[in-house]
């Protein structure tokens, strides 16, 4: 059992958690301004393809990053047009910023690249760096970040109205915060951050952008929210521990220690337990998981 | 007059998205007028081009239905995808079970069967395997919300993973052929099979996969109408849908409603497997959807929540993902992901413009 837990284990949790860490602070800003935010894993293929393409034309990775968070938030912008202005069913708006990502990337790199699974790969010395050839930057970012998002949302005015418009935006607008505009910029943070996350995928864990590249983590960082009650430590421990899941499902297979009473341990099983504990978690057996109050609400004032 | 208000936004929408793809196709530097009426011609053009189209839709009315029962009840179930997939598998698990299969691996030929029963039994077994499969695995997540309260869309997703998974595991650990490099399991016994509706429809080629399964799906679109409008328990779960706590106070318990609700999508979900596992692929073939699950959603929110308007919206979804095909293939710059953005930008639209269907 011993070399289950070796240093490469750790550093490939914290490879795989990376996006995900991303992901979920962004979900954070939405979700405490009350605004669903299934819409993640659109916007995290929204930057991994803007990040690769720009990347890839431009030739310098941070350009590449830039356009990829610019990409992220143009794409959560138009998602809150459509749940704060036209007061679209959240959950619905964003399978549908889900799906738009699924196929507009296919769809225009198809055309420009004549090829619609993946664009073009780019250069090894074009990839977002990594130190000893371990930490990414973009792994130190997002573990610097986690301190800053709590900085923000527990010590600013800015965080004060966030959280506030979340449980209860009525008294918040009461109080002099101006809803509607404070739910427009947390929604479009959450596509900077969320870009930030699919342009280390793109551009920082591979050298190119696949199709659906994503495969589920932004749903994995909706769940490790959930499980993080919706506080940006615990989202890191939350995330740290899906990363773990994740490397620990990748190094099970053909693996020696991977067995119990001679029996290997079928990967799918490593695979589920996030999943499988974000329902138990919001079944409450865990210790109660309470979402924001007006969560999922549109806001009108003349109600 | 009614009718046309109900139609008259997802219209709309479905032009809007047609003017947003055009423009799109534009822009990637083809020709918009070309591409939609290659999307048409694909699936009208000739009896074939209809049954496959048909062929397309059928899963669509199935998932379509399943939404649409359930946000009735004012839940979203995003987890008919893996509704299907657990029920196709039990499908597909019955008709190996009960279905005689024999498996050949090198010179030695494994029963692999606990019977071999006669097609009038084995059929309406597997059926009932896949319907009570989606059942039970969109009946959890609703007593998860009735019990606990904790909310459909997040457990409909985390369940589509956990679905998805399991079934993989099973097929991959104990029905897989060995040696097979294709994660599907082994073939269902021949009784297991329902017959192309090409056996029946003189003209319609042996090639179109169209089978018994479009048949059923008119049916469920007929019992779910009679089901929400003619019965008790229709009622009660759109009376919940509307308004949960005027229903409670009027004596309809929502916890039940709720159950019910998601109990019910989930067999209609899983009866996307009766098409696949029965009717075309003849086993449980890991991947065999086409987000159908996903799609579903669109369907319903297009077609209002009613049968009908399901009907007529997964038609319409037919006609794009039989297109897509040809779109691809006939058109120099747009690939088949076109379906996917029209299917977004429709989505969007219907739910932005909800709020003024709603007045």
């Amino acid at each position: 059992m011993g070399e289950i837990f070796t240093l490469a284990l750790l550093f490939s949790s914290l490879r795989l958690a990376t996006p995900l860490i991303f992901a979920a602070l962004g979900g954070l800003f939405s979700e405490r301004s009350g605004v669903i935010n299934i819409a993640l894993e659109g916007l995290m293929l929204a930057g991994a393809f803007t990040a690769a393409v720009v990347t890839y034309q431009v030739g310098d990775p941070y350009i590449g990053v830039l356009a990829g968070v610019a990409a992220g938030a143009f794409l959560a912008f138009i998602y809150a047009v459509a749940c704060i202005k036209f007061e679209a069913d959240q959950v619905v708006a964003g399978m549908a910023i889900n799906f738009l990502m699924i196929g507009l990337p296919a769809l225009i790199s198809g055309a420009i690249y004549d090829s619609s699974g993946s664009t073009p790969q780019i250069d090894k010395i074009l990839q977002l760096p990594d130190f000893y050839n371990r930490i990414s930057i973009a792994t130190i970012v997002a573990l610097a970040l986690v301190p800053v998002c709590w900085w923000i949302m527990y010590k600013t005015p800015f965080g004060l109205r966030i959280r506030a418009t979340g449980e209860n935006p009525d008294a918040a607008e009461t109080a002099g915060v101006n809803v509607i505009r404070l739910r427009y910029v947390a929604v479009t943070i959450s596509g900077v951050l969320a870009g930030l996350g699919g342009a280390y995928l793109s551009i920082g864990q591979s050298s190119l952008f696949t199709r659906n590249m994503t495969a589920g983590r932004g749903f994995i960082a909706l769940a490790a929210l959930i499980l993080a009650k919706w506080r940006p430590v615990p989202v890191l421990g939350a995330c740290l521990f899906f990363g773990l899941t994740e490397a620990l499902s990748i190094q099970i297979q053909g693996a020696s220690w991977a067995k119990i009473g001679g029996e290997e341990i079928p990967v799918q099983f490593i695979q589920i337990i996030p999943y499988l504990l974000t329902i138990i978690v919001l079944a409450g057996f865990i210790g109660l998981s309470r979402a924001p109050k007006a969560l999922g609400i549109p806001y009108s004032k003349e109600d | 007059m009614k009718i046309l208000k109900e139609i008259i936004w997802p219209l709309v929408a479905v032009v809007a998205a047609f003017i947003v793809g055009g423009i799109v196709i534009l822009m990637l530097g083809d020709n918009p007028i070309e591409a939609y009426r290659l999307l048409l011609s694909s699936s009208f053009g000739s009896l074939r081009d209809v049954g496959w189209m048909l062929h397309y839709a059928t899963p669509l009315i199935f998932t379509g239905l399943a939404v649409a029962v359930a946000l009735r009840c004012g839940l979203l179930n995003i987890g008919a995808e893996g509704q299907l997939y657990v029920a196709a598998f039990a499908a597909a698990w019955v008709g190996i079970k009960f279905g005689g299969t024999i498996v050949t691996v090198g010179t030695d030929h494994q029963n692999w069967s606990w019977a071999s029963l006669p097609a009038i039994l084995l059929v309406p077994m597997c059926i009932a395997a896949a319907i009570i499969a989606g059942a039970v695995w969109g009946g959890i997540p609703g007593v998860l919300k009735a019990k606990f309260g904790s909310h459909e869309v997040i457990n409909t997703i985390m369940l589509n993973f956990i679905g998805i998974a399991l079934v993989s595991y099973f097929t991959q650990y104990y029905y897989k052929i060995p040696g097979d490099p294709i994660l599907q399991t082994a073939p269902i016994g021949e009784n297991a099979t329902i017959p192309q509706l090409s056996s029946f429809i003189p003209g319609l080629p042996a090639d179109v996969p169209l089978n018994v399964a479009f048949l059923l799906a008119i049916l469920a679109c007929i019992a779910v109408y009679i089901f929400l409008w003619k019965t008790k328990w229709g009622y009660e779960l759109r009376a919940v849908g509307q308004n949960p706590s005027a229903a409670e106070y009027g004596g309809i318990s929502p916890k039940k409603q709720i159950i019910l609700a998601m109990t019910i999508s989930g067999a209609l979900a899983g009866m996307v497997g009766i098409g696949e596992v029965l009717g075309t692929r003849h086993n449980f073939y890991n991947g065999f959807s086409a987000e159908w699950g996903f799609l579903g959603i669109a369907v319903a929110l297009l077609g209002r929540n009613h049968p009908l308007g399901v009907f007529v919206a997964a038609i319409f979804f037919g006609v794009l993902l039989r297109g897509e095909i040809f779109v691809d293939a006939f058109t120099s710059k747009v690939s088949k992901d076109l379906g996917w953005v029209l299917q977004a930008i429709i989505i969007l639209f219907v739910a932005c413009l909800q709020k003024y269907s709603r007045k």
